[in-house]
């Protein structure tokens, strides 16, 4: 294949890990933005999404309807795990940053460990509803001006376009949740001041443990979406967190649209860089850039200045 | 230096030599190891229990300290001598930089930034596979370990020499907190501002104590290698950054002689689940959800609150 084309087959693959990294980076910043806490513990739901999908789909006898049926139990399980997570530890720590970054950190162990108990340490895939083959062209400039022509190897299966289709409505869904309905309004109120909110006769506890839920929910989402294209392991969390910390931060704590873009630059360059160069030193880079991002930019890249 | 307090840890250095000749070959082997890595929780302990500066990262320290030693031990042969000195200068080195650009943020931000660059200290162990081995790691031969005529890898003075090291770091700590630099730290980590308006120059005495427990955690790791005769990428690995944490909240952070009794019980805790389980971490997560949610004190600090206030 010519350097064109694989180009342009490495950027398809890297539109997806941005659209799933996306997803979860929305959900981990969702909970920074409004409980001020830094959830260690976010590969973990996404993990657990991805191993529900298997449980699920092997359970329903496999098939499109059990793939459905994951789809939408995964992340509703997850989401009541990490609402109940938070009713019973984090709400006892009064959301202190520190200690709940400790509590999420053992909460990781935990249930990562509970998976290796029960599921087992083997990696296992789900198959896909629909999986068509679609082959892609590409331009040649040949005599006589511009030719198209399909090169070998230059595809994406309707999988994947189903997964970046997927996360953008879903994003759009939080979105529109969040500027548009009661319950958003809510949450906002809550993320600008607690105690204020608090007077004003918002449960902010039950706001909480609900933003809580549906950032794990959103994980576990992410998790179902990417289970028939990679499998579902219980090690899986670690590097999807770091991908999501470094998007978020790169982002802006806190802010969707930020973390939107920052998915789609980190995604799209990940794949872009993975292919090329050693996927060791492309993580190098993404680490050392998220330190000094930190270092000499808390607000992120994207961010505002705080005043 | 009061007298209780000299007995106390001066007590405890005689507990552990008496022991020396009475346990069974598989404890006196296990708590060695305890010892040593009892020398990198007091280590971590001087930036998170005296500085108040939670750090994700000290497996980088760690690491640095084992592989500053393990690698021209073994591929230049300058002696274990000079290698455990490299091993602490690698160590300390390290820990300048990372404080100088990590202490530039507080809470949060310092914490991910501790684990990122941790994070890239481990990749690039795995990068470097060429000489490191990454995970499989490097064996240290038995002529290698030889420290001033000493066989480290004869059990006997091995035990004697991880005593000798935890001893020292004991000693040192202690004599460190009693000191007007050491009391700035906990004036800081009570409350920084304050302590600046008081006229402490707040960034060095951070920065220091950065690099002091770096480089601890460095001797605990540059000894381990040498005691225990391997040099392996898992020991940089995030669990090796959790772990301090966890022992030092365990056993009472901001106290001498807590981290020590935090490995103590986490060691044996794990030794006897990993019998049962390969899911062995999930003790260590579930203690770190019970400590924080009910003895964020630990062991030594609850001691110190009830009965032994001058516990220092």
């Amino acid at each position: 294949m010519d350097f064109g084309p694989y180009l342009m087959l490495a950027s398809l693959e890297g539109a997806v890990t941005a659209a799933v990294l996306a997803l979860m980076a929305a959900g981990l910043s969702l909970v920074f933005g409004v409980m001020r806490v830094v959830n260690v513990a976010h590969g973990e739901f996404y993990m657990l999404g991805a191993v529900l999908a298997w449980v699920v789909a092997s359970m329903a006898g496999g098939g499109a309807a059990g793939f459905v049926l994951a789809l939408a139990v995964a992340p509703l399980v997850v989401g009541a795990v990490a609402a109940a997570a938070d009713v019973t530890v984090l709400k006892h720590l009064d959301y202190d940053p520190e200690r709940t970054i400790v509590a999420t950190i053992g909460l990781l162990y935990i249930l990562q460990q509970l998976t290796l108990m029960g599921y087992g340490p083997e990696a296992r895939p789900v198959e896909p509803p629909f999986n068509a083959r679609i082959a892609l062209p590409w331009v040649e400039w040949g005599q006589g001006g511009p030719q198209l022509y399909w090169p070998w190897g230059l595809s994406i299966t309707s999988y994947k376009l189903f997964v970046i289709g997927a996360a953008a409505a879903v994003l759009a869904g939080l979105w529109a949740l969040m500027t548009h309905t009661r319950i958003g309004l809510m949450m906002r109120a809550t993320q600008l001041d607690g105690e204020m909110a608090q007077a004003f006769g918002i449960p902010v506890e039950r706001v909480y443990a609900l933003v809580f839920g549906l950032g794990a929910a959103l994980a576990a989402l992410a998790g179902v979406l990417i289970v028939p294209i990679q499998q579902a392991h219980y090690l899986m969390g670690g590097d999807a967190l770091l991908l999501s910390f470094i998007v978020v931060i790169i982002g802006g704590l806190g802010s969707l649209a930020g973390t939107v873009i920052a998915a789609i630059l980190i995604g799209m360059s990940d794949g872009i860089i993975s292919v090329f160069f050693s996927p060791t030193l492309a993580k190098i880079i993404a680490t050392l850039l998220v330190a000094f991002v930190l270092v000499f930019r808390p607000e992120g890249l994207m961010g505002k200045r705080a005043r | 230096m009061t007298a209780r307090v000299l007995a106390l840890h001066g007590g405890l250095i005689a507990v552990l030599l008496a022991l020396h000749f009475l346990l069974p070959a598989y404890h006196h082997g296990n708590l060695a190891r305890v010892m040593v890595l009892a020398c990198y929780a007091i280590g971590y302990n001087v930036l998170f229990g005296y500085t108040g500066l939670l750090s994700l990262g000290h497996a980088m320290f760690f690491a640095a300290g084992m592989y500053g030693m393990g690698l021209p031990l073994h591929f230049l042969g300058i002696g274990a001598e000079l290698a455990f000195l490299a091993g602490l200068l690698s160590a300390a080195a390290l820990a300048l930089v990372v404080g100088l650009l990590a202490l530039r943020t507080a809470g949060v931000a310092f914490m991910i930034v501790t684990l990122m660059f941790s994070e890239a200290v481990y990749l690039t162990i795995l990068l470097a596979g060429k000489w490191t081995r990454g995970d499989e790691g490097v064996v240290l031969e038995r002529a290698e370990r030889v420290f001033f005529g000493l066989d480290l890898s004869d059990p006997d003075i091995r035990y004697l020499a991880a005593l000798a090291l935890f001893a020292l770091c004991l000693f040192l700590t202690l004599w460190l907190v009693r000191q007007p630099a050491g009391r700035v730290l906990i004036a800081i980590r009570e409350n920084d501002e304050r302590a600046r308006l008081l006229g402490y120059d707040i960034f060095r005495h951070k920065l220091a104590a950065v690099v002091i427990s770096g480089t601890i955690s460095g001797a605990a790791g540059a000894a381990y290698g040498l005691l225990f005769g391997y040099v392996g990428a898992t020991f940089a690995e995030v669990q090796y950054s959790i772990f301090p944490l966890l022992w030092v909240l365990l056993g009472g952070a901001g106290t001498i002689i807590g981290p020590f009794f935090g490995v103590l019980f986490m060691f044996y805790l794990i030794d006897l689940s990993s019998g049962i389980t390969s899911a062995y971490m999930l003790i260590a997560g579930i203690a770190l959800v019970l400590l924080t949610l009910f003895a964020p004190q630990g062991l030594a600090g609850e001691l110190r609150r009830r009965r032994m206030r001058w516990l220092p």
